[in-house]
């Protein structure tokens, strides 16, 4: 065995500092795809919002109140008489997540509660793990279960009070997606939850409050703004879901605030533009990147907004 | 005595009545959503469970030379898409009395899946010696006698509204009688691909699509996400550019999943020119959208590890590179590995995005590649879900036992890595 | 210099104390803080507990008020009397039993609500005002009792978090006094206060006992001196002992607390 000359060493040393940048040139890069994939992300979908725009005016698109691309497949009518406004999607969109955050809120606050204030350590152990689960579920299988099984009882309970109730109604779709939605609030304000200070239990109980009063006067409203942010993280991920609806909401464009009735929204839009036969480059296709420009500016405008008041109120207790 | 400090008063007796009542609505809620979710399961399973078997009709074939290979060429592909509807009526006539009128014997034919000469002509072309002997064969019965033998069809209802008609019925207790209809264990559903007949419909197709599409996503992911992981947490220097790039690993989480397939529609397809409804791109987009899971998770890990092992490393005169891979990487691996199958998991119930590009085809082969055309598993459920054939109930519904299975090994599978291999610094 | 209180060694006994501790032992799951204590509060009387940090001194007042029942794994043996009456009696209810004996902590921690709101907060919560101007002249009194209403009676409104450390704290007392309780029990209140607010406080006690029975845990032995007419001398979760404050400090019977005041052991 010899040792290493003084020459070599040098030149193990150089081909180091080669593997070395070499290396970190391949970690850099790998760390732009996520950059790359929102610029792919925004590029595609503006690029294409811009062609639909060039057919449809953009004031018709945000301001009509009336939805129906069909007309639009002759070639020789192209944009000329479909009607492109995303207003009547919206209105399906927001009317089905303001049911599942009916249920959703409700159950997700008062398990979160239960689970972080009340619950037995191994009541917490069995039952997050099983509330877990929900979040854990394909949506199509939630999709599958609205339609199948939540939408004719729905139907049935309707007829049974002398209700008429569409097959495709915005409550099967809202009750369900309002369940999936239980496991990301209860979760995150569990987390907001915890992060309140023990103090401040203790002032509450030392003057003699009662555990719900401390938790109702005290602790939820010191969490408030974390909660907040949980519950507009769920508004995102339910104006962005996209199975539940497509399976049990519907494509009836209809402009109501009636829960019994068949509404679509625009995910459902986007998927029925864009898996029938397409040609490219019609308005029709089209429409489905402006719709999705939309999607993606109101779900990241919620998501920035609900990070930041989650941030600013865990430096808060930090 | 001071009885002040006794629960004597009625107001005390309200307040804790009042907790009471919080503690269970409390109760309720979590009740209500898993109640929900035992619903489901059940509501799936007692649907889905009965797919697990096929009704079946055995016939005495006459597998006569002289109808079904006339030229005696022996060739399996003439043996394959040889006429043996002749035999199978005269197997059937044999063994229903009565049926010699033309549209009698198309009836007592229907009893049969249209998939069941099929399976005759795979059976001869694999065993040629069996022509010009008879054989007791078991063929796939049709989906309306399938459901009626698993009482899913109610015979005491206006025959008008049934397909299954009062003579099929007869047949069908005849055939009962003589022990030759029977539901035996659904060999098709794990090992065909879709079929516009639920009794031939299976949802090996899909599941090989999912599985080649996984396999995409976790050869792009697993790498990239690792790598832009240690990067940041080894490596970059805070800075406007590393912030950047966390602000976008952020928002990328939180893009709908159907974002994420016209990304792939506009990008892939369209200009890259991939080939549509293939698992190469399936794949392409699930990674996209898995990378932010495991990036988060990975770098959680890695800040997991403590200080020292680095400056161990460090001090014995190793590089920044050597210190993390030889070092902080092994040991981050398999909590990296847990986040990353935590992550396919999600990829593999994801269906959004995929019907964007095209996996939502009717499939009937089984892919052999990334670049065939394929399904996948959530797709195939959403499509029979879709399909008016009653049959399809039971299958979609086995189809999400299938796949929940799935879901269920893999949690299981980073439960057990996470518990094997944990370390407590 | 040291005590300016005629109240000596005798007196204390005439007076019939409000709380007694007889034999409590107290478990943190298998380990013992508190082993075997007894000791008697003397009625509208500063008493200081005094000793080591981790002797236990925290976990002794918490019996009091049954503070210990917020933590899981505490359990309290012994008797501990208020008024006569047991308050680990099954039939007591704890949260009445906390309206009588408020609790001041070492950390100010005001509620993130205005400062009206949190001195509202106690007899809201126990139902002690009929009307809005009750409540109003309750906090008020509450405020200028804990001498603080001269520096916030322009900005009730905003919120308690506002305040200086030393107006939190005493914010924190005037929310214990707004549920009127007989007994405030005070864990280091000064230890994160400058020596100003310090003084502030310590005069205030001064005042409060005309009307409130104080327990106090300090870690200044000054502090002790200053304020508290009987002193409780804490080591290893037992107490070595207890009189007259002013007895304690210049005449100690126990070589452990003569250690602890000259400053040889803590
Ligand atoms: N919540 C708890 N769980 C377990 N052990 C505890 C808990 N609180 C206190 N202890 C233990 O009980 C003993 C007494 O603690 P305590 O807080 O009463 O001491 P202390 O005299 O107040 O100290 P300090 O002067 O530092 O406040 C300590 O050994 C401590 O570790
Ligand atoms: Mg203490």
């Amino acid at each position: 065995m010899s040792l290493p000359t003084e020459n070599g060493l040098r030149r193990k040393n150089r081909s180091n500092q080669i593997k070395e940048l070499v290396i970190q040139g391949v970690l850099i890069a790998s760390s732009f795809v996520a950059i790359l994939t929102t610029i792919g992300i925004v590029a595609s979908l503006v690029f294409e919002a811009f062609r639909f725009f060039d057919k449809i005016p953009l004031t018709e698109f945000l301001f009509s109140l009336e939805w129906s691309p069909q007309t639009a497949i002759r070639a020789d009518q192209v944009g000329a008489s479909g009607k492109f406004g995303v207003i009547p999607l919206l209105a399906g969109t927001l009317l089905i997540s303001f049911i599942a955050m009916l249920v959703a809120t409700p159950l997700g606050l008062l398990s979160a509660v239960y689970l972080a204030e009340f619950a037995k350590a191994k009541t917490r152990d069995v039952v997050k793990p099983l509330l877990e689960l929900l979040a854990g579920i394909p949506t199509v299988v939630y999709g599958f279960f609205a339609a199948l099984v939540v939408a004719p009882i729905i139907r049935a309970t309707g007829s049974g009070v002398g209700f008429d109730i569409s097959s495709e109604s915005a409550l099967a779709a809202g009750l369900v997606m309002g369940i999936m939605l239980v496991p990301f609030i209860s979760s995150l304000s569990d987390d907001v939850i915890n992060a309140v200070p023990q103090a401040l239990r203790d002032a509450s109980f030392g003057m003699g409050a009662t555990h719900e009063e401390t938790v109702t006067k005290v602790v939820i409203p010191a969490a408030t703004p974390g909660i907040i942010g949980s519950l507009l993280l769920a508004i995102s991920r339910a104006i962005g879901e996209t199975m539940i609806v497509v399976m049990a909401a519907g494509l009836a464009a209809n402009l109501t605030l009636n829960p019994f009735e068949a509404v679509t929204t625009m995910t459902v839009q986007i998927v029925t533009l864009l898996t029938g036969d397409q040609e490219f480059d019609s308005a029709k296709t089209l429409a489905a990147f402006a719709i999705a420009l939309f999607l993606l500016i109101l779900t990241l405008g919620l998501n920035i907004i609900a990070l930041r008041i989650v941030d600013k109120y865990k430096k808060k207790y930090a | 005595m001071p009885d002040y400090i006794l629960s004597t008063s009625n107001r005390m007796a309200k307040r804790h009545a009042r907790e009471k009542r919080f503690k269970w609505y409390g109760r309720m809620a979590i009740f209500i959503s898993i109640a929900f979710l035992v619903f489901m399961f059940s509501a799936i399973i007692f649907r889905g469970a009965s797919a697990f078997q096929q009704t079946k009709i055995a016939l005495d074939i006459n597998f006569s030379e002289a109808i079904i290979d006339p030229s005696s060429s022996r060739d399996p592909e003439l043996l394959k898409r040889a006429n043996y509807k002749p035999i199978v009526l005269q197997s059937l006539s044999n063994v229903i009395p009565g049926i010699t009128e033309r549209r009698d014997r198309n009836r007592v034919y229907k009893l049969l899946s249209a998939g069941a000469v099929f399976d005759l002509g795979e059976q001869v072309a694999e065993e040629p010696n069996i022509l010009g002997k008879s054989k007791k064969v078991w063929l796939l019965a049709s989906s309306e006698v399938d459901l009626f033998m698993k009482g899913k069809i109610d015979p005491n209802i206006s025959e008008d509204l049934r397909r299954l008609k009062d003579r099929d019925i007869k047949w069908i207790k005849i055939l009962q009688s003589e022990g030759r209809i029977k539901k035996k264990f659904n060999t098709t559903l794990f090992s065909s691909g879709d079929s516009r007949e639920p009794e031939m419909a299976g949802i090996l197709g899909a599941a090989i699509g999912s599985f080649f599409s996984l396999l995409v996503c976790f050869l792009i992911a697993f790498p990239l996400g690792i790598l832009t992981a240690v990067y940041l947490e080894e490596y970059a220097k805070k800075n406007f550019l590393t912030d950047f790039i966390e602000v976008n690993i952020n928002n990328l989480a939180a893009v709908p999943s159907i974002v994420f397939g016209l990304l792939g529609l506009s990008i892939f397809l369209n200009f890259f020119n991939l080939p549509r409804s293939t698992p190469l791109v399936g794949g392409i987009v699930l990674s996209l959208m898995t990378l932010p899971t495991i990036i988060i998770a990975s770098r959680s890990i890695l800040r997991s590890i403590p200080q020292s092992i680095r400056d161990a490393a460090l001090g014995l005169g190793a590089s920044k590179t050597q210190t993390t891979f030889h070092h902080v990487v092994p040991l981050a691996m398999p909590g990296m590995l847990t986040g990353t199958i935590l992550g396919m998991a999600r990829a593999l119930g994801e269906t959004a995005p995929l019907l964007m590009i095209g996996m939502v085809a009717f499939i009937v082969d089984i892919p052999k590649g990334i670049t065939d055309v394929a399904t996948s598993l959530p797709v195939q459920i959403f499509l029979w879900a879709d399909s008016p054939e009653k049959g399809f109930v039971e299958r979609t519904s086995a189809a999400i036992i299938v796949l929940l299975a799935f879901l269920i090994l893999m949690n299981l599978c980073a439960v057990y890595l996470r518990k094997r291999l944990e370390r407590r610094w | 210099m040291i005590n300016k209180t005629e109240i000596t060694q005798e007196a204390l006994s005439i007076l019939p104390p409000i709380m007694t501790a007889n034999n409590v032992d107290v478990f943190y799951g298998k380990k013992q803080a508190i082993s075997n204590v007894s000791l008697d509060i003397p009625e509208n009387q500063i008493t200081a507990l005094i000793g080591p940090s981790g002797c236990g001194k925290s976990t002794f007042l918490r019996c009091f008020n049954r503070m210990n029942d917020t933590i899981n794994i505490c359990r309290v043996n012994g008797e501990i009397k208020f008024s006569g009456q047991d308050i680990y009696d099954p039939k007591v209810d704890v949260v009445a039993l906390r309206s009588r004996i408020g609790m001041v902590f070492q950390k100010a921690n005001p509620f993130p609500k205005s400062i009206f709101e949190n001195v509202a907060y106690g007899p809201r919560i126990h139902g002690l005002a009929e009307t809005k101007d009750d409540l109003e002249s309750i906090v008020i009194q509450s405020l200028k009792r804990a001498g603080l209403y001269d520096e916030v009676s322009d900005r009730l409104s905003e919120p308690g978090t506002s305040l200086s450390g030393g107006q939190q704290q005493r914010l924190c007392i005037a929310r214990a006094i707004a549920v009127d309780p007989q007994v405030i029990l005070m864990d280091e209140p000064c230890s994160a206060l400058d020596p100003i607010a310090t003084a502030i406080i310590e005069d205030l006690m001064e005042t409060m006992k005309e009307k409130y029975t104080i327990v106090i845990v300090t870690h200044s032995m000054q502090q002790a001196a200053r304020v508290s007419q009987q002193t409780a001398f804490f080591h290893l979760g037992e107490l070595v002992e207890s009189g007259d404050t002013q007895a304690i400090f210049t005449n100690p019977i126990q070589e452990r607390t003569q250690n602890y005041i000259s400053g040889r052991i803590g």
